[in-house]
């Protein structure tokens, strides 16, 4: 099928883009990287009258160190994140992610800010981001804000954002020398949206946990943190024993869903698993 | 609503002026408005990879953008790497091995191939197979495209080994 027909204008500056939406009444559409709308487009799920497309704004561009965080401009592409030596040595957890995420093309369009702004439960980067504790800056025509992961991601598709408000950039903790973290999924082949995927950000100090973050991807409506699991192992050394009692602290707390391929219980197995292999590689890998 | 818009992008380095709708995509432009039929259409939601094209040398999906966004940029199509002869050698490859049957996906194979030989490093047959992820061929089996790839890489460093020597 082919889109609806719409109207189209690329703003120059962020403030711009903003009151377009406005004017249009709501009846308009940010565009990106175009990788999940331009779909959505074309199967009619979507059809604003407008697209703003804010893909070239020099605003919302680049990497770099602000502050004790790595900012990600919002039209960050995914094949920028994946090559960047400042990710792999601020933000490993990104850089280890970032293969997973769809193929080589869609990469190379497919933007880090539209990424969190869909907030596809199965995509890896909101995941990260709320393994990472990221701090999320949005601009509306009133100013600008900053909203935490943990409070960016409420529903299926469904964010902080309000209509109108774009994310701006994503700020990221810096990695420190205790930092180690992993990251893994199981997918039925290589490219495809996770059955199950999982990012660990922790801190370690003389092999014990001083702070653990996971988070899941593809088991819910949210990409999804495991507290009983992380304070079921702050404090201690990650022993055979210790990852037993977690991966069965994770078979009650998470309540995953099913879907016509994946019942509950093999997603819950299939999270237990992966927590025991990502725990298992964790000291070793920054 | 809804007018024509004008854009001026290169498509195989020639400078095109048009006027398009704003819901045209990439692919259809390509092949409809400036009959580049090289680029194939099968999908049109980014998971079959057949509509394949370089964007300022980096392969994306035709399908997957508009016209207008291409605004300014710089395309380049099968009919643009087969003519200026950047994959001669990648081409023969495919043809000597049967790496296509009806073809279909050839051009979008061609393009992520050209993206995975342009990074220079010489890839293993899972990194093909990683790259080539998101292209769907109905016909091969990939083994004889993977084949093509990996031995265009390899052929390639050895040439430039021996001009270094
Ligand atoms: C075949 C296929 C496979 C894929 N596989 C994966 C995968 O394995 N993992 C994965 O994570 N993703 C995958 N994707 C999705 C891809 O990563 C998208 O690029 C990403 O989800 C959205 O980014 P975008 O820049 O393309 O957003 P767009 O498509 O441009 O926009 C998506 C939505 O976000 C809004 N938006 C975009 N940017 C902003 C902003 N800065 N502020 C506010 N709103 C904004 C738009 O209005 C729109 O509603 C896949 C896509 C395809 C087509
Ligand atoms: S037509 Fe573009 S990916 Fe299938
Ligand atoms: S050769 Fe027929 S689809 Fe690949």
């Amino acid at each position: 099928m082919k889109a609806r027909a719409f109207d189209y204008m690329r703003p120059k500056c962020v403030q711009e883009a903003l009151e377009a939406f406005v004017s249009a009444d709501g009846d308009a559409s940010y565009i990106a990287g175009g990788q999940s709308l331009v779909p959505a487009l074309a199967l009619r799920l979507q059809a604003p009258g407008l697209l703003i497309d804010i893909a070239r704004l020099d605003e919302l561009r680049g990497l770099s160190l602000a502050g004790g965080h790595l900012r990600i401009g919002a039209t960050t592409r995914h094949c920028e994140i994946l090559g960047s030596n400042l990710v792999r040595e601020h933000a490993p957890l990104l850089a280890k992610a970032a293969p997973f995420v769809a193929h080589p093309a869609i990469r190379n369009k497919g933007t880090f800010g539209g990424s969190l702004a869909l907030a596809d439960p199965a995509s890896e980067f909101p995941a990260m981001a709320l393994a990472l504790d990221a701090i999320i800056e949005i601009a509306s025509v009133e100013g600008s804000r900053r909203v935490g992961a943990g409070d960016f991601f409420i529903d299926l598709y469904e964010t902080a954002l309000q209509p109108g408000e774009i994310v701006t950039a994503v700020y990221v903790p810096l990695a420190t020398a205790k930092t180690r973290t992993a990251f893994d999924e199981l997918a039925r082949r290589r490219g495809d949206y996770a059955i199950v995927g999982a990012g660990i950000d922790a801190q370690m100090q003389g092999g014990f946990v001083e702070r653990m973050r996971i988070a899941f991807l593809s088991v819910g409506s949210t990409p999804v943190r495991v507290r009983a699991v992380e304070a079921a192992l702050t404090g201690r050394q990650l022993t055979p024993e210790a990852i037993r009692q977690a991966q069965d602290v994770l078979g009650t707390e998470l309540d995953p869903v099913g879907d016509e391929h994946t019942p509950p219980e093999m997603r819950r197995h299939l999270a237990r698993v992966l927590l025991g292999r990502l725990l298992g590689r964790l000291e070793a890998s920054r | 609503m809804s007018g024509k818009v004008a854009i001026s992008l290169a498509v195989n380095g020639e400078t095109i002026e048009a006027l398009v709708a704003p819901r045209t995509t990439l692919a259809d432009f390509l092949r409809q408005d400036i009959q580049l039929t090289g680029t194939h259409t099968g999908c049109e939601m980014g998971v079959c990879g057949a509509c394949l094209v370089l964007l300022d040398d980096r392969p994306v999906h035709a399908c997957l953008m508009f016209a207008v966004q291409a605004d300014g940029c710089a395309v380049e199509t099968i009919e643009g790497l087969t003519h200026r002869r950047a994959i001669d050698d990648l081409q023969k490859e495919f043809h000597e091995r049967n790496a296509l049957q009806c073809g279909f996906c050839t051009p979008g194979m061609l393009v992520s191939a050209y993206g995975i030989l342009a990074s220079g490093d010489e890839p293993d047959r899972d990194g093909i197979r990683d790259a080539l992820s998101g292209n769907y061929c109905r016909c091969t089996g990939y083994e004889s495209i993977v084949d093509a790839i990996e031995t265009t890489a390899r052929q390639r460093r050895q040439h430039m080994e021996e001009e270094k020597a």
